[in-house]
């Protein structure tokens, strides 16, 4: 087949491809997603795990090692229909989180850290070099098949120059159609249709061949399965070890690849996708494996031996003559090939971009950044690394020479991916990983990758000298790159994963139980963790470097708290005229939003960070939110402590208060004590020191009586006080029996002043009273007012100093109350000692005239105060004055 | 004849002592507040005082230092009487150099035997 016409179907078919792109495009522009939003989609686009090595290289693993290339399809088809619920999970976080890529996400996972970002990208870099070199490599190895015969003369091209087309080729497309804007949600429908359109193609190409050999080549399904059995594919051994590993390997990049996380993640159109997919995916792998053992069998038998297997699916058709069959098969290939590095130079663009060339050119040329054209900067920096990414793989490609064996290159790379399962694992499904133990796992994996799988393969002395194999680095036996730790004879593929997988898991185990997340951490791991509990929040896409109205929200419900930063969003959205939280982002917006955050962080801190979102300033976005979280942190910190102190002295405060009323009591019961000693021990005195001088001989008779007198007097005393004391307690306990009754209050006068009169000294007292005033009844304990005014009336018998007492009775009555006077003609108690009087023991004068205890007007306050009313001095009258004030009508039990 | 100041402002314990003392061949004066005691003493020169704590006006423990705060009465004894039995008043009555305390009701027989040993100490 002349090589023109391959040159021009593949040309032709490229076209195709850019013209499905380029319309699904449109449609996309113009919201018209329709049929490109369908499961269907979605699946045949996963299908980019099926590379060129699957398409080519699974009949020659098959011719090599008999069945076990199957394991390469029964991982996936595990992980989709098994694990369904984690890539679900990984699909929500990657919507809510808006993740861009593998490294984006693990970088988000843990604390935004770029550090690790930058090792995901270079770790997924250098497993995916190889891959894309072995991509180039499949598609010259497939145009070299054409043009070995070179029918019209003309020279065949060299395999580099086929190369070198091929890779400016597919990166010209993936520029164009990768980086041709950067919308939010960085999916690329053009080429998620245009891969689906090619996984149809390659399915159809394969399929064709396949139905080609089986009853064209061979008699039909019984024939071949007979066939299949004579050959020596049915006699290969099963190494189990091996199959569990390569199962486990394949499974797991499923989930780890680059190209698979950016169709399967990224691209996701919608998260129910997934469940079309978790059959029809595997579906799709059954079917891509259905006839590689048919093809491998009778190209085994037909092509001459010594003929490349991996080639047979497009060598096969060639020897039989068909050349239309051959060059479906060549455009099969062509597909795999293509779409796998188109994909996967778009994802490791993004991260090269993202976590590598962007925060250098950012930190390189600040002033540039505050120009605001960061998108123009981005598209550069991706479509660079787009091109550099191809220019690796190339490279590789004339390096390595594209001599190994397909496969052996695919699970190399596999094997490489797999270091990012343990971050990705624990990073969603346990709040405790941290970025140190996800930093140490993926350096440790990687490295132990590197050594014992990576570098070896490309050959004793390329790399690692041959010295090393044999004896150790150093001479140091346990550290063979073949025999770790002196674990010998194991297969090299499955003892490095073993190695890398088991160090980098336990390392990153170690590394997170020793170190403690920090707040973005923190923040992050809960959201990813809980991303099934947490309502859809606001997603944090900060990659762009321009300010968005969610990030001011994030950024303010550090700072203001949840609820008032909401209520304010809340507010500004109103004033704008919308619903929700989210306000447009106008500069009066931002003005107010900068006030408020002042309010909390002062104005200069408020003013570097809405600078910083607004995208005006060097400072990254991982730092900021780190200052915002540690700042709302240390103030929740500082504002409980507040409230800790402000509690503490409250209950100081109430302590002390109750301290000090505990000691004035105490104070007071002391000093009440020692009153009441003294009061006893004095009458105490005399009648013991009498009663004694009574017993004594030769007394005179008018002595014994003089003595028996005061003897008697002093017990009568004495009897007083404790009537008095068991009077004052039961008054001030509130015990006290109140027997009410009606009762005329000029008659109770009457009474209290014919019991007053017998006071000593007994004088002549002018007494003034008003009959017709005091002619009231009230309701009250008549014997309890009575004894008030007998204190009262001998109070000033006692103490009125004038040479002609008097004392007047003054009687008012309003309103319900009714206030009676005693006011005596005396000198009064002098303004010092008003407050003292109706205190216990409070007695002014010589004891002497007095004759109490000092407890009479005491007693008179208590009982007041349980017949409703009050007893007061009044000041001013001329005299000693007293006021007893008390309801006309005493309700029952009003005290 | 020992000479004896009574201060004491309850006129039935003062007539008691006053009676149990003079039986003992004391002579007696009995005052009933503190003021102008301490004159009084420096004066008249008893052998023994007693004062009562508790005394209207100026209290026991001030006539006391004022005894005391005059170099020539410094080792004149002076009893002191209280009716409150607090541990406190002993010791106040202590440091101002009181010769002996005693806390009422008393027995005769001890007040006696304490004016005696007073008066004969000196």
């Amino acid at each position: 087949m002349p090589l023109n016409i391959l040159v021009i179907a593949s040309l032709a078919y490229v076209i195709c491809l850019f013209l499905v792109a380029w319309v699904a495009e449109r449609r996309a522009d113009r919201g018209r997603l329709g049929w490109l939003r369908s499961p269907l989609v979605y699946t045949l686009s996963l299908s980019i795990y099926c590379t060129a090595w699957t398409f080519y290289g699974a009949v020659g693993y098959a011719a090599r090692s008999g069945l076990e290339f199957l394991t390469i399809y029964l991982g996936p088809t595990l992980v989709f229909i098994g694990w369904w619920w984690l890539l679900r999970k990984l699909v929500r976080i990657g919507r809510r989180q808006r993740v861009t890529s593998i490294a984006d996400l693990i970088s988000s996972r843990f604390g935004k850290s770029n550090l690790l970002g930058i090792i995901v990208t270079v770790m997924a870099v250098v497993a995916a070099t190889p891959y894309i070199a072995l991509q180039l490599q499949s598609v010259t190895l497939s145009v070299s098949a054409f043009a070995v015969p070179g029918e019209d003369g003309s020279a065949p091209p060299g395999t580099e120059a086929t190369a070198i087309w091929v890779a400016g080729g597919l990166a010209l497309f993936t520029i164009l159609f990768g980086t041709r804007n950067l919308d939010a949600k960085e999916q690329h429908h053009g080429i998620v249709t245009a891969i689906a359109v090619e996984a149809v193609v390659k399915l159809v190409a394969l399929v064709a061949v396949g139905i080609f050999v089986v009853w064209g080549l061979a008699g039909g399904p019984a024939d071949i399965v007979a066939r299949i059995h004579a050959s020596e594919i049915a006699d290969w051994n099963l190494q189990p070890g091996r199959w569990a590993g390569l199962i486990f390997v394949s499974a797991a990049a499923v989930i780890c690849l680059p190209r698979m996380f950016q169709v399967m993640v990224v691209e996701c159109a919608d998260e129910r996708h997934l469940f079309t997919a978790a059959w029809a995916f595997p579906l799709y792998l059954f079917a891509m494996s259905l006839f590689i053992i048919p093809i491998a069998v009778i190209g085994l038998e037909r092509m001459p031996t010594g003929a490349n297997p991996d080639m047979f699916v497009l060598t096969l058709p060639l020897a039989e003559g068909q050349g239309a069959l051959a060059m479906l098969a060549f455009l099969g290939g062509f597909s795999s090939a293509t779409s796998m590095v188109i994909v996967e130079s778009i994802a490791l663009a993004t991260m090269v971009s993202n976590h590598i060339v962007m925060p250098i050119w950012l930190r390189l040329r600040p002033a540039k950044a505050v120009s605001g054209d960061v998108r123009r900067i981005v598209l550069l920096s991706r479509r660079l690394s787009i091109g550099a990414v191809l220019a690796l793989g190339y490279a590789y490609y004339r390096m390595s020479g594209g001599s190994a064996a397909l496969a052996a290159i695919g699970l190399i790379a596999f094997a490489g991916v797999v270091q990012f399962l343990p971050a990705i694992v624990f990073g969603i499904f346990w709040r405790g990983a941290t970025r140190v133990g996800a930093a140490l796992g993926l350096v440790v994996g990687f490295a132990v990758w590197a050594y014992t799988l990576f570098l070896p393969s490309f050959g004793p002395d390329a790399v690692i000298p041959a010295m090393v194999f044999v004896e150790g680095p150093f001479g140091i036996d346990w550290l063979r790159p073949r025999a770790l730790f002196g674990v010998d004879g194991m297969d090299p593929l499955i003892h490095s994963l073993f190695w890398s997988v088991t160090l980098n898991t336990g390392v990153f185990l170690l590394g997170s139980i020793v170190t403690f997340p920090g707040p973005v951490e923190r923040m992050q791991g809960a959201a990813f963790v809980r991303v099934f509990d947490i309502a859809a929040s606001g997603p944090r896409g900060w990659e762009k470097g321009f300010a968005e109205t969610e990030d001011l929200l994030v950024m303010a419900q550090r700072i203001l708290g949840d609820d008032d930063a909401l209520a304010f969003f809340e507010a500004e959205a109103k004033g704008q005229g919308k619903a929700g939280y989210l306000p447009d982002p106008s500069p009066q917006f931002i003005a107010r939003l900068e006030r408020r955050l002042a309010g909390s962080v002062g104005a200069a801190t408020a003013h570097a960070m809405i600078s910083q979102l607004a995208g005006r300033a060097t400072v990254t976005v991982e730092d900021l939110m780190a200052v915002a979280s540690e700042s709302a942190q240390i103030m929740e910190y500082s504002a409980r402590l507040e409230s800790q102190q402000a509690e503490l002295a409250r209950t100081a405060g109430q302590l002390r208060e109750a301290n000090e009323k505990l000691t004035q009591l105490s104070v007071q019961k002391d000093a009440f004590l020692s009153q009441i000693s003294h009061e006893l021990r004095t009458p105490m005195t005399s009648i013991r020191a009498f009663s004694e001088i009574l017993t004594e001989p030769d007394m005179p008779p008018d002595m014994v009586a003089h003595y028996g007198r005061i003897i008697h007097d002093e017990a009568k005393r004495l009897t007083r006080l404790l009537d008095d004391l068991l009077d004052l307690s039961v008054l001030e306990n509130g015990t006290v029996q109140l027997n009410l009754g009606l009762s005329n209050l000029s008659q109770m006068i009457d009474r209290a002043l014919q019991a007053a009169s017998h006071t000593k000294p007994e004088r002549s007292f002018i007494i003034h009273r008003d009959l017709p005033m005091e002619n009231i009844f009230l309701r009250t304990d008549a014997d309890r007012l009575v004894q008030v005014f007998i204190n009262l009336i001998s109070n000033a018998r006692k103490y009125c100093d004038s040479d002609h007492p008097e004392l007047r009775v003054v009687v008012r009555h309003r309103a319900g109350r009714v206030t009676v006077d005693f006011i005596d003609n005396g000198s009064g108690i002098p303004k010092g000692k008003q407050a003292l009087i109706f205190e216990k023991f409070a007695r002014l004068t010589d004891q002497t005239r007095a004759g109490g205890a000092g407890l009479g007007l005491a007693i008179c306050r208590e009982i007041m105060a349980n017949l409703g009313g009050t007893i007061s001095y009044l000041p001013g009258q001329g005299g000693a004055a007293f006021r007893v004030a008390l309801p006309l009508r005493l309700e029952r039990k009003a005290a | 004849m020992a000479r004896v100041l009574l201060v004491e402002d309850e006129p039935n314990i003062s007539e008691a002592i006053r009676f149990i003392l003079s039986r003992d061949g004391c002579d007696v004066t009995v005052r009933s507040d503190g003021a102008g005691v301490v004159d009084l003493v420096r004066s008249d020169r008893p052998d023994l005082v007693i004062l009562d704590l508790m005394l209207p006006g100026v209290s026991g423990l001030e006539v006391l230092s004022g005894i005391r705060a005059d170099p020539a009465m410094a080792d004149l004894p002076v009893m002191m009487l209280t009716a409150k039995g607090n541990g406190r008043d002993r010791e106040a009555a202590e440091r101002a150099g009181v010769s002996r305390f005693m806390t009422k009701p008393f027995s005769n027989d001890e007040m006696r035997a304490a004016v005696r040993d007073l008066v004969q100490a000196r």
